[in-house]
């Protein structure tokens, strides 16, 4: 079973139309990364999948469950980490941490999930702190453990690396890896595109609004016969 | 260069949405203020009554003299029973009656005695300016009888000369016989009622409605709206919870307050008359329908603020938000404080009615008076108007709305249809 079909994806905003009938599929366990510059629909096309946005035409389906019909079993099966995503201010991270997991499990379900949040969190004691007083990478950190913390089927993770340093995009891309490798799907967009190549197996290629190319990361660097898949794109959108 | 500074600071603050509010609150109160009435002229007018003098004696002459030129006496004549029905019918402020042995109880050192049916119209501020015009007419009258007892030197008794009548009261209040109280001293036991109660409900809706719409702000503030939105919970349990969770904190909220604004009315009502002595007494189920009544209207208006919070961008923006329900509750408040809700023009009364806060702020003086159907009703329209203010929450959270701030039609099927589903 696919774990994503989209299929002419088109998303008008009043009268922008903001995808213009895209498709694209992600295989189960694989890391897909939708690759385009700001404003070019990645967004969109991930809040469409999260069940965030209505459909104006075409179809998604998320491992058989179609949208927007199926959207309640959907959001049971995924977690979304949207790019400028923040966390309950009043709330100190574990609260936070607790207060997502009840939505997933009870008891043993619970509390197993709300450990593995804090491993991934890795904030040691400020997991007491409220949100309020963290840095922009601890609570990036703490976003990332509440959206892997759930074991989702499909993690749909918008720009996970946004606006941090070095080590900390590091850690990030280490969480989402592992995340893979205990079976989750991952589903992901940035403009950075040569940490696309370190994370995902195939991407697809997305410029205002339409995708322009779409395989693994060696295919579209031999179709374009470039370096890297900055490259890759740059001679795609020409 | 402070010119161009206030230029800019001008076209910064002085915008639509500030100068919007504003012009709808002038509008509100001003029209609110024509229909119920200008309290000067009120004033001015000449209170409507009816005399009853079985006595016929000098006294007599000199109250009914005063009466005459000081008010519109409607019935003149000897029989009470057919007074009090002019009086009603020509929709007057009450009926005296003095009786055989006014004059000659005077005559013999005792005061005395006039007996003044009042018809009380309403318990809200304005609704006794009649009365008290009357009450100051009934002060000239033993003013006057004091001088004609000091020009004739006919009392050595200065007790009966300073106060030469004693009335005894009886207030026909919306089908109870009152005995003993005028209007005023009734309005003053109904306190807490028309005045304690609207400006409870008030605060714990406007601060109930601050802290759901200001909820509301956060999440789109602090980002947490998108996550909120994809977690397994029905949209239906976030519009609810929300609303319960800030209900909770409005209670808490206007509770400190009207610990303190309760204290502080306490200090100018009578404390030794018992409401149920004069049948006005609440038994538990009116209670229960108060708590019912007040319940609604909260969830009304907690509803209605989750509707007004979709359209907040940031936790400042949620603050201008609030603006509609203050005035939509302030209406409420001063309406049903200054006048009672069956004594209001009936183009108020409309207004008053779809305001679903107005209901629990008239409900205990209405139970009072026995008027069930009045709070019943109340009960009924409030929860309808938050069934429909819930599903349209609903729909709103199921829709583009909260991400893109507008409603996209959607294309699908084969069919048109809005963009609002589960």
């Amino acid at each position: 079973m696919k774990a994503v079909e989209v299929r002419e994806l088109v998303k008008d905003y009043g009268n922008f139309r903001a995808l213009k009938g895209i498709s694209f599929e992600v295989s189960e366990g694989e890391v897909f990364g939708l690759i385009g510059p700001n404003g070019a629909g990645k967004t969109t096309a991930l809040r469409v999948i999260a069940t965030l946005l209505q459909i104006t035409s075409g179809s998604v389906t998320v491992f058989g469950h179609e949208l927007p019909k199926d959207a309640g079993e959907v959001r049971k099966i995924i977690s979304y980490l949207p790019e400028e995503a923040g966390a309950y201010r009043n709330l100190t991270g574990m609260e936070y941490l607790n207060f997502i997991a009840k939505f997933f499990g009870e008891g043993e379900k619970f509390q197993n999930m709300v450990q593995r949040g804090l491993e991934i969190a890795n904030l040691g004691e400020r997991i007491n702190d409220k949100v309020d007083t963290y840095s922009k990478g601890m609570t990036r950190r703490l976003l990332v453990g509440r959206a892997l913390m759930v074991n989702p089927k499909l993690a749909i993770l918008d720009e996970p690396t946004s606006g941090l340093d070095v080590i900390n995009a590091q850690e990030v891309r280490r969480i989402i890896n592992s995340a893979v490798n205990a079976g989750t799907t991952v589903l992901l967009s940035s403009h950075n595109m040569l940490e696309v190549e370190l994370l995902c197996r195939r991407i697809a290629l997305i410029n205002d609004g339409q995708i322009i190319a779409s395989g693994t990361v060696e295919e579209l660097k031999k179709e374009y016969d470039a370096r890297n898949i900055e490259e890759a794109f740059v001679k795609a959108v020409r | 260069m402070i010119g161009n500074m206030v230029k800019k600071e001008f076209k910064e603050l002085f915008v639509l949405s500030t100068l919007l509010p504003i012009v709808v609150i002038a509008i509100v109160f001003g029209s609110v203020g024509d229909m119920i009435g200008n309290v000067g002229e009120s004033i001015k007018e000449k209170p409507v009554i009816g005399v009853v003098d079985m006595d016929g004696g000098d006294f007599a002459d000199i109250a009914m003299s005063v009466l005459t030129a000081g008010a519109k006496v409607i019935y003149d004549g000897s029989d009470t029973e057919a007074g009090l029905d002019e009086v009603r019918k020509g929709n007057g402020v009450a009926l005296l009656v003095m009786p055989e042995n006014f004059s000659r109880n005077i005559y013999a050192n005792e005061p005395g005695e006039i007996e003044i049916y009042w018809i009380m119209k309403g318990a809200g501020m304005m609704d006794s300016i009649s009365s008290g015009a009357l009450e100051g007419l009934i002060q000239a009258v033993n003013q006057e009888i004091s001088k004609e007892l000091i020009q004739r030197g006919s009392s050595s008794d200065p007790a009966l000369v300073l106060a030469p009548t004693t009335r005894v009261d009886t207030t026909f209040f919306k089908g109870k016989e009152i005995q003993g109280l005028s209007p005023s001293v009734v309005g003053n036991m109904l306190m807490s009622q028309s005045t304690v109660i609207p400006i409870m409900v008030m605060m714990l809706i406007i601060l109930a409605g601050t802290s759901v719409i200001s909820s509301m702000g956060l999440e789109k503030e602090n980002k947490t709206l998108e996550t909120l939105l994809t977690l397994p919970v029905r949209r239906s349990n976030i519009v609810i919870g929300k609303m319960v969770g800030s209900a909770l904190v409005g209670m808490i909220l206007a509770g400190i307050y009207m610990i303190g604004f309760s204290r502080y009315m306490s200090s100018f009502q009578m404390r030794d008359i018992n409401l149920a002595d004069f049948g006005l007494a609440l038994s538990m189920p009116d209670y229960l329908l108060v708590a019912v009544s007040l319940f609604v209207a909260l969830l009304a208006g907690l509803s209605l603020c989750i509707v007004l919070g979709t359209f907040a961008k940031s936790y400042k923006s949620a603050q201008t938000l609030v603006f509609p329900i203050t005035v939509l509750a302030m209406i409420s408040m001063f309406t049903t404080m200054f006048k009672d809700f069956d004594t209001i023009p009936v183009a108020l009364q409309v207004l008053v009615f779809a305001i679903p806060f107005t209901h629990p702020m008239i409900a205990m003086r209405a139970l009072m008076l026995d008027n069930y159907a009045l709070v019943i009703g109340g009960i009924a329209y409030t929860a309808v108007f938050t069934v429909i203010m819930v599903a349209v929450a609903v729909r709103i959270f199921n829709s583009d709305r909260l991400l893109t701030g507008g409603v996209q039609r959607r294309v699908g099927r084969g069919r048109l249809a809005w963009g609002f589903r589960r």
